[in-house]
């Protein structure tokens, strides 16, 4: 081939949709690449769960169909390759793991790593392809001056994504496209109409793409169940911050820090959950105020606009998908660890979730909260 | 770029001399062959010529042969149209999923089957389908030649089987219609499926052999066509294309082409067994395979993944095949190797070349020039270690 392909992760939305025609239209030789990561019917009609996947789930048929349909109408080559068995290992089995550990995971940031970011790159060079392209929006540059790969925040910030990209390493970044970064989403949606994309006008996905219905609850008692495993046993007490206590509960893994509904006490102020206690099984609540913490502790880290930290470093924290970025200062602690310490305290640090950290817009890196 | 086809097991372009045989069927001789007037009568000598030729295909009498839809409506025909509830059938775990699917639906209505494996050469022997028989079995089916592998079973064996035990035997011939001679007489079993898209014809034309007396319910009904046992308007120019596939395919055997595509095949296997990590499934210590359709070999490259390969090979105008692809087109390791004890990380790392007889010199050539360098990229970039896939 006289060009090195572009490889395009196509999901069937309006962001990979509009990438691939972007990619087409400046003439680059490209091929489409659909990952199937997870069969939406496996655990259907289980435990609540709805019969009926609909569209806009990971791999649900419709997506396929709409990916491999703007393939079609790109003219370009398009290939469905089939990873859900390292889906269901590096990502589906560490969600159930975390939520029965009393922790809130983040499958996407994992399927980013694992899966879009490394199966996908590896596929893709094997092929013939050099170069993946995705829909994510995020800036992606290199840096000559410091002889680095630097992973910013997108122009829309509204959907800015490099919270889940922040486990990007160097290597991976050099054979990555993100060419919706400097792109709003509303040009993105115009764009995919002037291409005649037909899911120009498909709604963004919100919810983690192998749940559908969204509960996670229903979910871990399914999979279980369908891997002949019993859910562990983690009933336990709900106690107050000074030990009192308020009540029980079923489980673990049905809370998360910061949750105030379905927790199953009546209080004349509203309750939140403080504290999960994985060895006793204790949940604490309290109130809103108690939820504030100043530090985070954090490790399996990956610097990006950085090599190592060596020293206390100034960064903006963000600590979930929604959370704006907080002044914090970094520093190294121990091995593979980093403490960031707020400057005014936050409220719900999670331990499963990442911690991301900023330098203006550029990614520093980032790790799992501890 | 120039482009190789070597995927002729999933389906095959219609010859010329078919396309030209159909053509008139949908614009002069339109007619619905029911019909009384001239029209339809032309339709219906259409049909009954096409009939003629199947017969003499299948070596049966012409009332024998049935047109249908393809290959799943004959395997679904042979199990919904047989068996009641409180029947036993076996079939083989290396069935085509038509077989394999029908069998498991039956069972929510109270008809058992057993699925018997293969033997590591992907051979079903009449000993394990013997020893599967019970007291309330009604029905063998299996297939004639082997999709993945081209492993031509040992029918005429289970054939007496059948006869000794007074059970109904099916053959699920779409692999083999073409590659091998066809004759149910001496084969003896009382229904065979066929599919015209194999054997370059039309993609949903088929036809199915029904023995004479044998009591198949008709899986559609409707009007009275195939004298009551498949409804439907005849799909005219499919019949006529499927006899005219017929007929080249019965012409094909007979003058050596098939022996000649047979050596082809051998000389792209011997190419790419040349390289190293690499065998053909079902092989035995000594090299030795299962006689196998001439145009079928299925090879297993070390330390690979065929989904990959599959596409590497595609960009640059090679077509074959790296397993079955579910419903949203991504591959699953084939279930036939499965079968045959190979385990996963194996089976997905096999392909299949299937060639089809217009195969030239200069096609096994192109593919041998393309293919070692297509497995040493991938395997230099990504190596599969043992366990790293899960």
């Amino acid at each position: 081939m006289p060009t090195s392909p572009i490889a395009v992760a196509m999901s069937g939305g309006v962001d990979s949709s509009t990438v691939a025609a972007l990619l087409a239209r400046e003439g680059a030789p490209i091929v489409g690449l659909t990952l199937q990561l997870w069969d939406q019917t496996r655990l259907a009609g289980k435990h609540g769960i709805p019969e009926q996947p609909k569209a806009g789930r990971c791999c649900s048929i419709d997506d396929v169909y709409d990916a491999r349909r703007v393939a079609e109408h790109l003219g370009i080559p398009y290939y469905v390759v089939n990873q859900q068995e390292r889906f269901e290992r590096d990502v589906v089995r560490p969600f159930v793991s975390e939520y029965l550990a009393g922790r809130t995971p983040i499958p996407c940031s994992l399927c980013n790593d694992h899966l879009k970011f490394d199966q996908l790159l590896t596929t893709a060079r094997s092929i013939g392809a050099e170069k993946i392209a995705t829909g994510h929006y995020a800036i992606n540059e290199f840096d000559e001056a410091r002889g680095r790969w630097i992973l910013k925040r997108p122009v829309d910030r509204t959907k800015d994504q490099t919270y889940f990209l922040f486990g990007l390493t160097q290597q991976q970044l050099a054979h990555t496209l993100f060419p919706l970064g400097r792109m709003t989403k509303p040009a993105v949606r115009e764009l995919a109409r002037e291409s005649g994309i037909a899911s120009a006008d498909k709604p963004d996905s919100q919810e983690i793409c192998f749940i559908p219905g969204g509960d996670y609850k229903s979910f871990i008692t399914a999979y279980l169940e369908e891997q002949n495993e019993t859910l562990p046993d983690s009933a336990g007490e709900l106690v107050s911050a000074g030990g009192a206590k308020l009540g029980a509960h079923e489980g673990i893994h049905g809370f998360t820090i910061g949750q105030r509904k379905g927790l199953g006490v009546s209080s004349p102020t509203p309750l939140y959950v403080i504290h999960i206690d994985p060895a006793t099984h204790k949940v604490t609540l309290g109130a809103d105020d108690e939820l504030a913490t100043l530090k985070l502790r954090a490790n399996r880290l990956n610097w990006i606009s950085i090599a190592e930290l060596r020293a206390p470093m100034r960064v903006r924290a963000k600590i979930r998908h929604r959370h704006e970025p907080a002044w914090a200062t970094l520093e190294p602690s121990g091995e593979g660890e980093v403490v960031a310490t707020f400057d005014e305290p936050q409220r719900a640090v999670t331990p499963g979730q990442s911690a991301v950290f900023y330098e203006d817009d550029e990614v520093v890196g980032g790790g799992w909260i501890l | 770029m120039r482009r190789v086809y070597f995927d002729a097991n999933a389906t095959t372009p219609l010859l010329p001399e078919v396309v030209e045989a159909m053509r008139p069927y949908w614009i002069e001789h339109f007619g619905n062959a029911s019909s009384i007037h001239q029209p339809g009568q032309q339709a219906r000598k259409a049909i009954e010529q096409s009939r003629a030729v199947l017969a003499e295909f299948f070596n049966c009498h012409e009332a024998e042969v049935i047109f249908n839809s393809g290959g799943t409506e004959g395997d679904n025909t042979a199990l919904f149209g047989l068996l009641h509830p409180g029947d036993h059938m076996i079939t083989s775990s290396i069935e085509h999923s038509a077989v394999l699917a029908a069998a498991r639906k039956l069972a929510t209505h109270d008809i058992e089957y057993t699925f018997v494996d293969p033997e590591p050469n992907g051979l079903i022997t009449p000993e394990s389908i013997l020893r599967a028989i019970k007291p309330n079995t009604r029905l063998i089916s299996i297939m004639h030649a082997n999709n993945e592998t081209g492993v031509i079973q040992s029918v005429e064996e289970i054939g007496k089987i059948a006869a000794n035990t007074g059970l109904w035997f099916h053959i699920d011939g779409v692999q083999a219609a073409g590659k091998i001679p066809i004759d149910v007489k001496q084969i003896g079993c009382h229904l065979y499926s066929i599919s015209a898209h194999k054997v370059h014809g039309p993609k949903g034309t088929g036809a199915i052999f029904v023995k004479s007396g044998t009591p198949l319910e008709s899986l559609i009904v409707g009007g009275s066509h195939e004298r009551r046992r498949r409804a439907g308007t005849e799909n005219v120019a499919g019949i006529v294309g499927l006899a005219k596939a017929a007929e080249l395919a019965m012409h094909s055997l007979a003058d050596g082409t098939i022996d000649k595509l047979a050596k082809l095949r051998d000389r792209l296997e011997a190419g790419i067994l040349a390289l190293p990590g690499t065998g053909v499934n079902g092989a035995d210590a000594s090299g030795k395979i299962a006689p196998r359709a001439a145009n079928t070999t299925n090879i297993w490259f070390r330390d690979l993944e065929s989904e990959a390969l599959v596409i590497a090979l595609d960009l640059k105008g090679v077509a074959v095949s790296g397993g079955s692809a579910c419903h949203s087109g991504a591959v699953e390791p084939s279930h036939v190797l499965m079968a045959m004890g190979l385990d996963k990380t194996r089976a997905r790392a096999s392909l299949r070349f299937s060639l089809m007889k217009t195969a030239t010199e200069a096609d096994v050539d192109y593919a041998l020039s393309i293919i070692p360098e297509a497995v040493e990229h991938l395997r230099r970039l990504a190596p599969v270690a043992a366990g790293t896939r899960g």
